[in-house]
């Protein structure tokens, strides 16, 4: 089914197209801990990309070497055919790569629709003294901006909290509220860091509607992180398996489900 | 276009009155939907030219005349001109609840043998197609938001916005054929088809003619004189014959703008930004408010806390007389315009009813205290009493005779009579055609001399000519030893309450009456966290001790309300619970418009009744619930029975 230099078709019939970013070899260490060894895969064109594996895997680890928070010791990432330097987070965020926070880091005095209009920040050009006259290009913006802000909003059904402060909001609106964000710079790859924890099912099953319909709608390449392996085999078309920094399997949900590897790093045989 | 003047000034059909207004007021609005957070609007000519498109774009498709064409979906413009659109080309809308489930949509689509429908979203979509298979004259299927659905078979789906291109473009072509059909549009047409939701079997198509929907209209708006420039918001279900009368009837026959919410959570947001002239509510949406007016207040400061008691103290001791123009002191006067200048006025701005001419509720009895508190304000809110075979307007309380115990006096061109049963029987020109494909019930329903059985007990006061509502007529009942049971009449009183969301009574047949009560999530769960009581679960909070002994003195209260009442006083309660779960209309316990349906009830929580007889002092009970996505789970309880105190059984006991 995989074809290495073209793309695949999925189940529901999805054309998944060429290598956006690949890993290549990635090792991070943290003085004398090696978070992540060795591990190599890559992410392609619209498909929605999990990374799995029990507590301590290294999957966050993974996440921050993919947006450019954490520069590996060893390896290489290449990112739509070039390899990519050591980056700042925000000239990462530049080049559209977009993310949410296991640990919602939102501003929390701000009203929702002010948290959102944040996520335009790299696309917003005129200068200080502009935006200070308010007029011609900066006004131009803003306006822009508020209508892919609103457009947002409506698409993630938060119209009533618009200028609610997040401060405010139950815990999985704010996950909501963070999409938000990520998704109004309209990322290319968009990262999710355990979207659906600590939700109840129902916020759950929401949560990955949204995400289908962003993928669908908007053709978003996403990369998510998650725990609930359930949640993972519905969504995902390839699955990376991570266990003590380690990858131990890699494919579509039913090969990963048959991987005795995977199956015995969840069921918990013991390393020795 | 060819008209005959007679009637209604010659419009004898919506699509009649739309290009009048399209002519008289061109620029003015007619619709407005709030969207990416910005109110947008179209003008009556605009409308028109959407409409017309639409409709062109319909019979591109192959609607025939006589066709009936369902249509779901919240209160959008678009689907507003859908009902007109489709009337234009001789056929007929049918709106359906948005929120019911695959089966209650799959009788209605078969029973009406729908070949079109236009749904809002995937939601309604994906229902329709579940049910697809059952629906053998389904041809075509128009969806409005194109979300999630790209990957959908689109040999019979159509985009609502390229069925309109397509109309467009084929302007020439059926133009011709269009407006045939538009100028055979008269009065005995049949304008709409709306499913009752029915509080007992299968739900009824009622037929009404565009002479029930323009005639009613037009006595309806100058009995309220409503106008061209009046503002409304379009919130309730879009099938529910009110709905369509004021968002569609009065707003067609008077030209004034209907404004559409931008989601349905954001309702009361919208209705703070319209500010609407003219406003329609079940006394739900009132005491919703209310509660929620009291909480903010209980938080609040103490100064501000001392301006609301002391002005609100104020303004009912004078402000309904004010409002009905009855004299009132000069110094009386002088502080109301100071608490309006102070609570008053800022309070209304806070609910949107800052411009409310005229407001309505009707559908449930209103409890005085929530109808006193929002007169004395100075909003004008009143009365009605009507249902869908009437084309809504039974009677009405006119401008200056305002009271909370009665539904007003008869409308225009209506007669009443009460049958020896207490039944009130009406006739007027609203009166409906007929239940569709259903003569039996048509003909047990009205008589030949075009009187209609309302299946409510009431009376006319005779010195004000006002009727009075006790309770719907097959509900009233007899306890065992022959004294009167009206459950309706004890549950309003509980309800009015705002701790209690829902009671039910039983005692038809019984010597003692006893209760089932549901408690409000809102109010009591705001009150618990005041009190710092901690609870888990909606059961949990329901269960609670505390929450039990509030619940009882309510329910005593109501004891000694009704046994003021001779006729009545058998009526008293003399045990409860307290639910553990919520009637809910997904589990047929409540019909969608949120009336109990009492016989489902009586036989679901039949082992919580006999435990209310047999003396125990609690019940263990397990109950099916369906979950919104129509999937079903099972909750247990333990509920403890209470007893309450009665009065003046004793004494009767004695005197026997």
């Amino acid at each position: 089914m995989l074809d290495q230099s073209q793309g695949y078709v999925t189940d529901d019939g999805r054309k998944i197209g060429g290598v956006v970013m690949e890993m290549k070899n990635i090792t991070l260490r943290f003085g004398g801990v090696e978070a992540i060894k060795d591990i190599s895969f890559d992410i392609r064109e619209g498909e929605i990309r999990a990374i799995i594996g029990p507590n301590g895997a290294g999957k966050s680890s993974m996440l921050n070497v993919i947006s450019g928070f954490y520069h590996p010791q060893e390896g290489e990432v290449w990112y739509r055919g070039r390899k990519r330097p050591p980056m700042k987070p925000y000239q990462v965020a530049r080049q559209g790569i977009a993310r949410t926070f296991q640990n919602i880091a939102l501003f929390e005095g701000m009203s929702v629709l002010d948290n959102v209009m944040t996520g335009r920040l790299t696309h917003m050009d005129s200068n200080i003294f502009r935006q200070a006259i308010w007029k011609g290009r900066a006004e131009r913006e803003e306006v822009e901006n508020r209508e892919k802000a609103e457009r947002i909003i409506d698409f993630l059904e938060i119209q009533n909290i618009r200028k609610t402060p997040v401060s405010r909001l139950p815990y999985g609106l704010k996950k909501r509220v963070e999409l938000a964000r990520a998704l109004v710079s309209e990322p290319s790859l968009l990262l999710l860091d355990e979207p659906m924890a600590g939700m109840n099912v129902e916020e759950k099953e929401d949560m990955c509607r949204f995400i289908l319909d962003v993928n669908d709608e908007f053709g978003t390449t996403i990369a998510l992180i998650e725990h609930d392996m359930g949640v993972v085999m519905d969504l995902s078309d390839r699955v990376v398996v991570m266990d003590y920094g380690k990858k131990i399997g890699d494919g579509t949900p039913h090969e990963v489900r048959n991987n005795p590897e995977v199956i015995d790093a969840y069921l918990g045989v013991s390393h020795d | 276009m060819a008209e005959t003047h007679s009637g209604a000034g010659g419009h004898q059909s919506l699509p009649a009155l739309l290009h009048r207004n399209a002519t008289l007021y061109r620029d003015k609005p007619a619709y407005r939907e709030k969207e990416l957070g910005i109110w947008q609007s179209w003008t009556w000519g605009q409308t028109e030219q959407e409409i017309e498109a639409l409709a062109l774009g319909l019979l591109n498709l192959g609607l025939r005349k006589g066709d009936f064409v369902a249509i779901i979906g919240r209160n959008r413009p678009y689907l507003y001109w859908a009902m007109v659109a489709v009337q234009s080309c001789g056929a007929v809308p049918v709106p359906v609840y948005q929120d019911a489930v695959a089966e209650e949509m799959a009788y209605v689509l078969e029973h009406c043998g729908a070949r079109f429908v236009i749904a809002a979203d995937q939601e309604q979509v994906d229902k329709v197609i579940e049910i697809r298979d059952q629906l053998g004259q389904l041809e075509h299927m128009i969806y409005l938001d194109p979300r999630g659905l790209r990957k959908y078979d689109h040999s019979k789906l159509h985009q609502y916005s390229h069925v309109q291109d397509q109309g467009r473009a084929a302007r020439d072509e059926y133009l011709p054929e269009l407006k045939r059909r538009r100028e055979a549009l008269g009065f005995d047409d049949t304008c709409v088809m709306l499913y009752t939701s029915g509080t007992t079997g299968k739900p009824k198509g009622v037929v009404l003619s565009n002479r029930n929907v323009i005639l009613t209209s037009k006595n309806s708006c100058e009995f309220d004189k409503l106008t061209v420039d009046e503002d409304i918001l379009s919130y309730l279900p879009m099938a529910w014959v009110g709905d369509f009368i004021f968002s569609i009837g009065q707003a067609y026959w008077a030209g004034f703008c209907v404004n559409c919410p931008e989601s349905p959570d954001t309702m009361l947001t919208d209705l703070r930004e319209i500010g609407p002239t003219y406003f329609f509510a079940p006394p739900r949406v009132f005491e919703t408010q209310l509660t929620n007016v009291m909480i903010r207040m209980e938080d609040a400061g103490r100064l501000k806390k001392w301006l609301f008691d002391h002005y609100m103290a104020h303004a009912r001791k004078v402000g309904p007389a004010i409002l009905d123009g009855k004299p009132v002191g000069m110094g009386d006067r002088f502080r109301y315009w100071l608490g309006n200048l102070f609570v008053y006025g800022p309070l209304k701005n806070t609910l949107g009813f800052s411009r409310v001419r005229v407001g309505y509720t009707a559908g449930e009895a209103i409890g005085p205290e929530i109808f006193d508190f929002y007169r004395a304000l100075g909003i004008n809110l009143k009365q009605l009493y009507g249902q869908t075979e009437a084309t809504v307007f039974i009677t009405a309380q006119p401008d200056g005779e305002v009271r909370s115990d009665t539904v007003g006096i008869k409308c225009p061109d209506v007669e009443i009579r009460i049958a020896d049963t207490g039944e009130v029987f009406y006739r007027s020109p609203g009166v409906f055609v007929e239940y569709y494909k259903n003569a039996e019930s048509t003909a047990s329903t009205k008589d030949p001399e075009g009187w209609v059985a309302t299946g409510d007990a009431g009376f006319i006061e005779p010195d004000t000519g006002h009727l009075r509502i006790i309770d719907r007529a097959k509900d009233v009942g007899q306890m065992a030893d022959g004294r009167m049971f009206a459950p309706k009449y004890v549950e309003n009183k509980l309800k009015f309450f705002p701790n209690i969301l829902e009671a039910v009574l039983f005692g038809n047949g019984r010597d003692e009456c006893v209760a089932f009560i549901n408690i409000d999530l809102t109010a009591v769960g705001n009150w618990a966290e005041r009190n710092n009581i901690a609870y888990s679960s909606y059961q949990e909070l329901a269960g609670h001790p505390q929450v039990m002994k509030t619940i009882q003195s309510h329910v005593e209260e109501v004891n000694r309300s009704v046994a003021q009442d001779e006729m009545l006083s058998g009526c008293q309660v003399h045990r409860f619970v307290v639910l553990h779960k919520e009637l809910d209309a997904d589990d047929g316990e409540l019909t969608r418009t949120r009336k109990v349906r009492r016989r489902i009830i009586e036989e679901k929580y039949a082992d919580i009744i006999a435990a209310l007889y047999d003396g125990s002092k609690s019940v263990s009970t397990r109950t099916e619930v369906t979950y919104e996505d129509g999937r079903k789970g099972h909750i247990s309880a333990t509920l403890e029975i209470r007893a309450a105190a009665v009065v003046g059984e004793r004494q009767r006991m004695a005197a026997e």
